[in-house]
């Protein structure tokens, strides 16, 4: 990897050689009900609408690899057939411009099973290709426990990330695109006293954390406690709703609606994201519910991101975000879901 | 300025084998209903053939596996292949009429076209269990993916030891596949058929299922070690009827079951076929029953 350092006054700059392409960012979206700032990923028109300093999203930047709405193909009709028309939905780069490292982190476990070996999704894989993604340092929020989950410093999946040392920004360069990029901008190798103070940055941002999940042994802990009794009571405060789903930067599950036009000679196949909470996500036809209560819904939520995807991929899916918490209309939140089941274990003892 | 490049996924130069996988996501062969024959009240078999002959050819999968049917603007769901593997692209599928898409098919006549993606998902080892005795259970609508490892056994018939069938349903008017028990008798199958409420006609047993198995199992004191055992049906009778297994002596890894979960891709993405985590479409819906005890809420 390689290391610039720019004067703050300089971020226009780079947002302007940037700027003929589409860029999303974090913009202000206006006020929640006690009056604080609600921020959101959208497309940013002019610089002065990019909220580098923003704590945290509403929603990840899911949306625009996984549109909740999504038209797969559409269809011809015939008297006697017709033809499928297939078009991936991806038609111009992106600039995505200050990513946390948690939702950068979400698109790189989303990578692994969305364009994995066993067949690779074209959908996503378009949109992915034609990211070019700028991460930017954050400040820990109460609820953040990316920490715990591994992922609040990021390693791979971004073009350039920018850390903010005071009065100028310390660039990691991990492509070629954005080397040349940072290169037509006036900077220069970062001297000693920056490594020094991009050190101090990272280990005073290490400290603000205050939310955490003991994430030891977790997955045999959620297999040994699969009865426990506390499943029931969060199954008991869960309204089934999918809210956690939808703001969810991992959350990929999906359901399928076919469509004919008034006319009947067209169709489509659009693709919607769903959620594991919702109650007939596992219905089979003749009525069936394999997981017909809401305990078992949330249980089986969790068994996924904490222990399935550690399973397949040795890393959970959960990116430690707590966007799930803070919209819960129920307040449950993985690090008190986590830690009650740790508990009961210790019940049992 | 800097303008970005578009990268079309489909055209990198780099990765041949991928970019092979990823235009075939969302393929499908163009297939027609040859033929359809009422089995029931409820259920038809459909004869499907693709209609290319080279891709017909070509479509090969091994018993137990399925595929995704699809009728444009209508919907789309996983249905296991009932016919025998050496038929290649002309498919039988028996499907009971039951939601949106089965009952648009049940009035769509002979003609009518549909796509196909598949074959997905895993097969009973038909080939490991040469020189093995088989017992296949069915109860129910559970008979349709055994056709398919049935039909396979009987082109090899020297090559497997007794083979016993057990059938259950719900009443003699659901029986299915009624025309072929006959020829099934006739390679020397040992095919046993229950009802759970006979009817005036009704010359056979009346009862559970596992009141007959209990009774082959006695009547067959080889049963265990060199037996294999095929299971599928509603989600009641596996515990029971594998329970039963086990303590007939067959090993765990010698048991098999078919699963049925809701699908919306069969390609290991949308997630609602997860048993716990673990896809249904990938890793089944052919399990062996060490894997059903190891997955939480299988059975």
């Amino acid at each position: 990897m390689l290391f610039r350092v720019f004067a703050k006054d300089h971020l226009i700059n780079l947002y302007d050689i940037l700027a003929v392409n589409h860029i999303v960012g974090p913009m202000s979206k206006g006020f929640d009900r006690h009056g604080a700032p609600l921020y959101d990923f959208d497309f940013i028109y002019d610089f002065a609408e990019l909220q580098l300093h923003y704590p945290a999203t509403i929603h990840s930047l899911k949306r625009f690899v996984l549109p909740p709405r999504e038209t797969l193909c559409t269809f011809d009709l015939q008297k006697d057939g017709w033809q499928k028309h297939v078009d991936y939905n991806a038609y111009k780069p992106t600039v995505y411009f200050g990513l946390h490292a948690c939702d950068i982190n979400a698109l790189n476990k989303l990578d692994k099973v969305l364009t994995g070996n066993v067949y690779p999704d074209p959908y996503y894989a378009a949109k992915r290709k034609n990211m070019f993604i700028i991460g930017a340092g954050c400040t820990p929020q109460p609820f953040c426990f990316c920490k715990s989950m591994g992922t609040d410093s990021v390693l791979h999946g971004f073009d350039l990330f920018l850390t903010d040392l005071g009065d100028s920004y310390f660039a990691e360069i991990h492509s070629a695109r954005a080397f040349a990029f940072i290169s037509s901008l006036e900077c220069r190798e970062p001297r000693q006293s920056e490594h020094q103070r991009f050190m101090e940055v990272a280990q005073e941002r290490m400290n603000l954390f205050t939310c955490h999940v003991d994430t030891t042994d977790l997955t045999k802990i959620l297999d040994l406690e699969f009865q426990a009794e506390v499943w029931r009571e969060w199954g008991r405060k869960c309204l089934s709703c999918g809210t956690c789903a939808n703001v969810c930067p991992t959350c990929y599950c999906y359901g399928i609606e076919e469509n004919v036009d008034l006319g009947l000679q067209h169709a489509s196949k659009t693709r919607h994201l769903y959620s594991c909470n919702l109650i007939d996500f596992a219905q089979v036809a003749g009525g069936h519910n394999f997981r017909p209560e809401s305990h078992d819904r949330l249980k089986y939520r969790y068994y996924h991101k904490h222990r399935g995807f550690v399973e397949a991929f040795e890393e959970s899916l959960c990116v430690g975000c707590g966007r799930c918490g803070q919209s819960c209309l129920a307040n449950i939140t993985v690090p008190e879901v986590i830690a009650s089941v740790r508990g009961e274990g210790g019940d049992h003892a | 300025m800097h303008k970005l490049p578009f990268v079309d996924v489909l055209a990198e130069q780099r990765d041949h084998a991928r970019r092979q996988d990823l235009a075939s996501f969302e393929y499908t062969f163009q297939a027609e209903i040859t033929n359809v024959y009422p089995l029931t009240a409820t259920e038809k078999l459909y004869q499907l053939q693709i209609i290319d002959p080279e891709q017909r050819q070509r479509f090969s999968f091994q018993p137990g596996q399925f595929v995704m049917l699809e009728l444009p603007g209508i919907g789309e769901a996983p249905f296991s292949i009932s016919s025998s593997p050496v038929r290649h692209g002309d498919i039988e599928l028996c499907i009971r009429a039951v939601g949106n898409l089965t009952n648009f098919l049940a009035r769509a006549p002979r003609g009518t076209r549909l796509g196909i993606s598949g074959p997905f998902g895993t097969g009973f080892p038909v080939e490991k269990m040469q020189g093995h005795d088989i017992m296949l259970i069915a109860g129910g609508l559970g008979l349709v993916p055994l056709r398919a490892p049935i039909s396979a056994v009987l082109e090899n018939r020297s090559r497997y030891g007794n083979i016993d069938i057990i059938y259950g349903a719900r009443n003699p008017a659901e029986l299915l596949f009624t025309y072929q028990y006959d020829m099934w008798r006739q390679f020397d199958i040992d095919l046993s058929i229950i009802v759970d409420a006979g009817d005036a006609t009704w010359q056979g047993p009346v009862g559970r299922i596992t009141t007959i198995l209990e009774q082959r199992i006695a009547a067959a004191p080889n049963i265990g070690k060199n037996t294999y055992a095929i299971v599928c049906g509603p989600p009641v009778m596996f515990k029971f009827v594998c329970d039963m297994l086990i303590k007939a002596q067959l090993p765990m890894q010698q048991i098999f079951v078919s699963l049925e979960r809701r699908m919306h891709c069969g390609r290991g993405k949308c997630c609602r076929c997860n048993i716990g985590s673990t896809y249904t479409c990938l890793e089944g819906p052919v399990f062996d029953y060490w894997s059903v005890m190891n997955l939480k809420e299988a059975i």
